[in-house]
């Protein structure tokens, strides 16, 4: 992105001043305004600040933001150097090293930083990720696909089906692993789909994103693609998974299984979380430890791909006072399925219990699970529960809210025989839930 | 992107960024009572504050902060402080967010506590136009003096610290970080000065033996071999660690690392900071110090002959891990090279006695970008309006004051604004019959004297000291047991002025027990009167004050015993 040909963040008055005196972002100008002189070079402005103030570089690398007046004076004194960057070197290919194809949806994980502006940048090519991070070339060789360029929130569940089967794509053609550089937000959702979607996977595929961007010393964006790299080239666990920090501290990263872990922090740099399970892996330096049972890799097994989603599944979650009548907008609008995000052990209140005979009544295929987060809901302790049974909402043991909602999605493309998605729905098909849940670990 | 790598790299080696769990969450919005407390002290200065503040980060990489960096702010532009006739222009008043506190060091890691970080801190930035280390003294007191003027600003040591820029002619610019003691900003000066004096000798010393930068070879040689037997225990350990011992020449410079600088600093251990700081070794040996630390006469004679060295060369070892002891030796030689030009610009520390020590480079404008997290705040003129119109008084206006109104005399109101408790002064003056006079010497003159004696008077809260002196009023206690009470206040914690009077057993004596120890005191000393009649007053005085130790106010006592001493006499 070449920022000196705009003059980005200006606009209304200050951006017809800059116009109309042909200057651009990086020019070196001086400012006289009755006594006072500045000099140095004009900045981007700040997205949402105001439209009457000019921002100026001092020589001394502060920044100041000078108000626009009518007997202001601005003349360019010279043009700045252009910001470039070189590569540091241009690695070779390794033939001993594994191959691990990077692909990226967006996201800050994979991101470079214009220092003179500010501004983070994606990184577009295999060569901006070494720049960033140059130790990946000495963990495998490194192909790069720019999938999508999106925040995660943005991302849908079309997006999943064409990232599977890029995935797929990549697995086909013999890589030792794959990563994926995610935003965070929705990243387990992807992850979840994405377990569904490929199944019998040969190789690992590693989701990877980052709670801090590049830009700063604090980032966990190097240690986490380094590992996610290392996972993705050297583990013997080929399942769908997250790699993020395990701490606060840039030492150890984890690997969680795709459908069992959720983002539980807004900033925090260990903000994955495994629900219900522990970590399959930790990652320190070069050490690997397996904690947990996992699916094998093995370059011979034939990789399954069902990579559609059905958007016509819901999730509710339950509060108290709930108006009934939202279900039957779910009815109206065609819906197969909702994931109902229950109390405790899986209750709703009992003013949603005709709505939700009427669902069922029609052919909706309704779950539960507990808002509670951990934990996994029996519906056999209260009457509630029982009633609910009764009615027909399947209990989904300890699967996650998002996880049930994405797996009923993707059941719902296969098929739409309510007893065929029943039995696949109580059917583990990517570690999604477990029969017994353990003592927190 | 060069500062972020090294940075990568150096929070591993050291593994400062894993101290804490802070900086867990985005930056919140500049702290608005900061920005005002900025901005009233850069309208005292008659600075210009700007029309919108930018934060910046600014790279840190000693880590001393979670963050990697320090976030800045201009507030003010072109301020001036008048020292006697001399105008000193003030460049720059900065909102900054102060950083971590270093507790302790080891080789390779630092720790820090984290209590200190993110307290705003104020900038203010001299002109280069001090010319003494005198002035300099001066200049930093009568800037502390306007920030304490706002009542905004923390007491105790360290609380206003003194950054110092010292350039000589031909010499280089040098940044001293964290002066903290006003009373050594001289001696810091005049030691940098001196170093630098001492270093251009060198530059001409080298010039005059013909030393030239081609003769400068960075291919080291491993000397192992000549220290297989050694009793150095540095090298020795080295060896048995399988690391490496690699020596390298210094041409010319044979003599020259053993000079000293400034009193208690010599040019080799200057080289030795650059080969710990870029090497991230123990330190280095060098010819002009040897033989010495184990190492034999003999060792060195091999030494030289296995480099075959000429006679005015010297030679530099290190023995620790191959890539330190590389890095060291580059560092080492890239810092001698140095001084065959001039004086490379540094950031120094400094250790207590004045004397500088190396830190890292001087960094540039490019360590600075901008902190996108935080939004810029316009500061409007109907703002600064109402600032200005509330501005804190003048000192001078506040000395007159404190003069007129409470009767105390120049030296001590002066006294009083430069502590750190002038409102606590002010607000004991007004609310107790205490004589003002008493409560300004005690707030400076006591405290100040105990503070010398390493009691840390400054624990001590403001409420306490203010409890204190109405316990006096009261006539709980008397006068001449504060500092009795204030030593056992600070040592002990989390304690009451109750408990202090318990137990040290300072409650005062009612006026019936006192009458009667003085009527006791009269009858016991009937001869002394009637020997030295009125002058008995002073010895039975003193008889009285040992037994009550501060137990009773001494004005009372000796209108007691006048009254007594009168009666016994007219008897």
């Amino acid at each position: 992105m070449n920022m000196c040909a705009e003059l980005s963040g200006y606009k209304g008055n200050v951006l017809k001043f800059l116009m109309k005196a042909d200057l651009q972002i990086g020019d070196i100008i001086r400012i006289t305004r009755n006594e006072e002189v500045f000099e140095g070079t004009l900045m981007p402005r700040y997205e949402l600040a105001d439209d009457n103030h000019i921002v100026l570089k001092l020589k001394n690398g502060y920044n100041i933001g000078i108000k626009i007046h009518h007997e202001m004076v601005v003349m360019k004194v010279g043009t700045g150097a252009k910001p470039t960057y070189k590569l540091p070197y241009q690695p070779k290919e390794k033939r001993e090293l594994p191959t691990v194809t990077i692909i990226s949806t967006g996201g800050t994980i994979a991101s470079r930083v214009d220092y003179r502006t500010g501004a983070v940048h994606p990184a577009l090519t295999s060569d901006d990720i070494l720049t960033v991070v140059p130790e990946l070339s000495k963990i495998a060789n490194i192909k790069t696909k720019i999938l999508f360029s999106l925040l995660s929130e943005n991302v849908h569940s079309s997006h999943w089906t064409k990232l599977a089967q890029t995935v797929a794509q990549h697995i086909l053609m013999g890589v030792n692993g794959v990563v994926i550089c995610h935003g965070t937000d929705t990243m387990a959702y992807t992850s979840a789909a994405l377990s569904f979607a490929l199944q019998n996977l040969p190789v690992p595929v590693i989701f990877v994103g980052s709670q801090r961007s590049s830009d700063r010393p604090s980032s966990d964006a190097a240690l986490n693609l380094i590992n996610a790299v290392k996972a993705a080239a050297r583990t013997p666990i080929a399942e769908v998974m997250v790699g993020m920090h395990e701490t606060s501290s840039d030492t150890t990263t984890v690997l969680h299984r795709g459908t069992r872990v959720r983002k539980c922090h807004t900033s925090r740099r260990d903000a994955f979380k495994s629900i219900n399970i522990g970590p399959l892996a930790r990652i320190k330096g070069e050490e690997i430890t397996l904690l947990e049972d996992y699916s094998r890799r093995d370059p011979n097994k034939q990789l399954i791909i069902n990579s559609n989603f059905e958007r016509k599944v819901g999730l509710l979650k339950f509060y108290p006072g709930l108006n009934p009548n939202i279900i039957d907008w779910y009815m109206d609008h065609g819906y197969f399925g909702l994931v109902l995000e229950g109390t405790g052990l899986g209750h709703v209140g009992d003013h949603l219990f005709p709505q939700i005979r009427k669902a069922v009544e029609q052919g909706l295929l309704l779950g539960m699970t507990s808002q509670c987060v951990w934990g996994r809901v029996n519906m056999n302790v209260y009457d509630t529960g029982i009633d609910l049974q009764r009615i027909g909402v399947i209990p989904l043991k300890d699967m996650l809210p998002e996880t049930a909602l994405v797996k009923m999605m993707w059941i719902f493309s296969q098929t739409t025989d309510i007893e065929e998605a029943k039995k696949l729905l109580m059917l583990n098909i990517a570690g999604e839930f477990s029969e017994r849940t353990l003592y927190e670990k | 992107m060069r500062d972020i790598e090294t940075l990568r790299v150096l929070s591993k080696q050291t593994e400062t960024s894993k101290a804490s769990g802070l900086n867990e969450e985005p930056p919140h919005e500049l702290n608005r009572e900061a920005l005002e407390t900025s901005l009233t002290i850069a309208l005292m200065f008659h600075a210009s504050p700007i029309n919108e503040t930018h934060v910046m980060r600014k790279v840190v990489i000693d880590g001393s902060t979670t963050f990697g960096f320090q976030r800045t702010a201009v507030i003010a532009l072109n301020g001036m402080i008048k020292i006697g006739d001399k105008n000193i222009p003030l460049q720059i008043v900065c909102l900054e967010e102060d950083a971590c506190r270093k507790i302790k060091e080891d080789r390779l890691t630092g720790y820090y506590r984290l209590d200190r970080l993110g307290i705003p801190l104020i900038e203010v930035v001299t002109e280069p136009v001090i010319t003494s280390p005198e002035e300099a003294g001066k200049v930093a007191l009568a800037i502390g003096r306007v920030l304490k003027a706002t009542g905004k600003v923390k007491r105790g040591l360290g609380t206003i610290r003194q950054d110092v820029n010292i350039s000589i002619q031909d010499g280089a610019l040098i940044e001293v970080k964290g002066v903290q003691d006003l009373e050594i900003l001289p001696q810091v000066i005049t030691h940098e000065v001196q170093r630098q004096l001492t270093l251009l000798k060198i530059v001409k010393e080298l010039a005059s033996r013909g030393a030239k930068e081609e003769d400068f070879i960075y291919t080291f040689k491993n000397v192992e071999k000549i220290f297989k037997k050694t009793k150095c225990q540095v090298i020795k350990k080295a060896i048995e660690k399988e690391q490496t011992v690699l020596a390298a020449v210094l041409p010319k410079f044979s003599g020259l690392l053993g000079i000293e600088l400034t009193s208690g600093l010599r040019f080799g251990t200057e080289l030795s900071d650059y080969a710990k700081f870029l090497g991230g070794v123990g330190g280095i040996f060098h010819t002009d110090e040897l033989p010495a630390y184990g190492i034999t006469e003999d060792e060195v004679m091999e030494l030289k002959s296995f480099l075959k060295i000429y006679d005015n060369d010297a030679i530099v070892l290190v023995a620790d891990k191959p890539e330190n002891v590389y890095n060291a030796l580059n560092a080492v030689l890239n810092r001698a090279k140095q001084a065959l030009k001039h004086i490379p610009s540094e950031t120094r520390g400094l250790f207590p006695d004045g004397i500088t020590h190396y830190l890292r480079p001087r960094p540039g404008a490019a360590r600075m970008y901008p902190e996108t997290d935080v939004p810029p705040v316009p500061i409007t003129k109907e703002y600064l309006k109402r600032l200005k119109e509330t501005l804190p008084e003048s000192l001078e206006v506040r000395l007159s004051n404190l003069m007129k109104k409470y009767g105390l005399n120049k030296k001590l109101a002066d006294q009083v604004l430069i502590s750190d408790y002038s409102e606590v002064f002010e607000t004991v003056a007004s609310t107790t019959r205490i004589s003002p006079s008493f409560i300004a010497a005690t707030l400076t003159e006591t405290f100040r004297s105990m503070q010398r004696d390493s009691i840390d008077v400054n624990i001590l809260s403001e409420e306490i000291i203010q409890d204190l002196f109405s316990f006096i009023d009261s006539g709980n206690v008397a006068k001449e047991a504060i500092p009795e009470i204030l030593v056992w206040m600070v040592k002990h914690e989390d304690v009451t002025l109750d408990d202090a009077i318990k137990a040290l057993g300072l409650r005062m004596v009612t006026e019936k027990k006192l009458k009667e120890i003085v009527d006791r005191v009269i009858r016991d000393n009937e001869d002394i009167i009637r020997k030295r009649r009125i002058t008995a007053l002073g010895p039975l005085m003193g008889i009285i004050m040992k037994e009550l130790r501060g137990k009773a106010d001494a004005e009372k006592i000796s209108l007691l015993l006048k009254k007594g001493i009168g009666e016994t006499l007219n008897r």
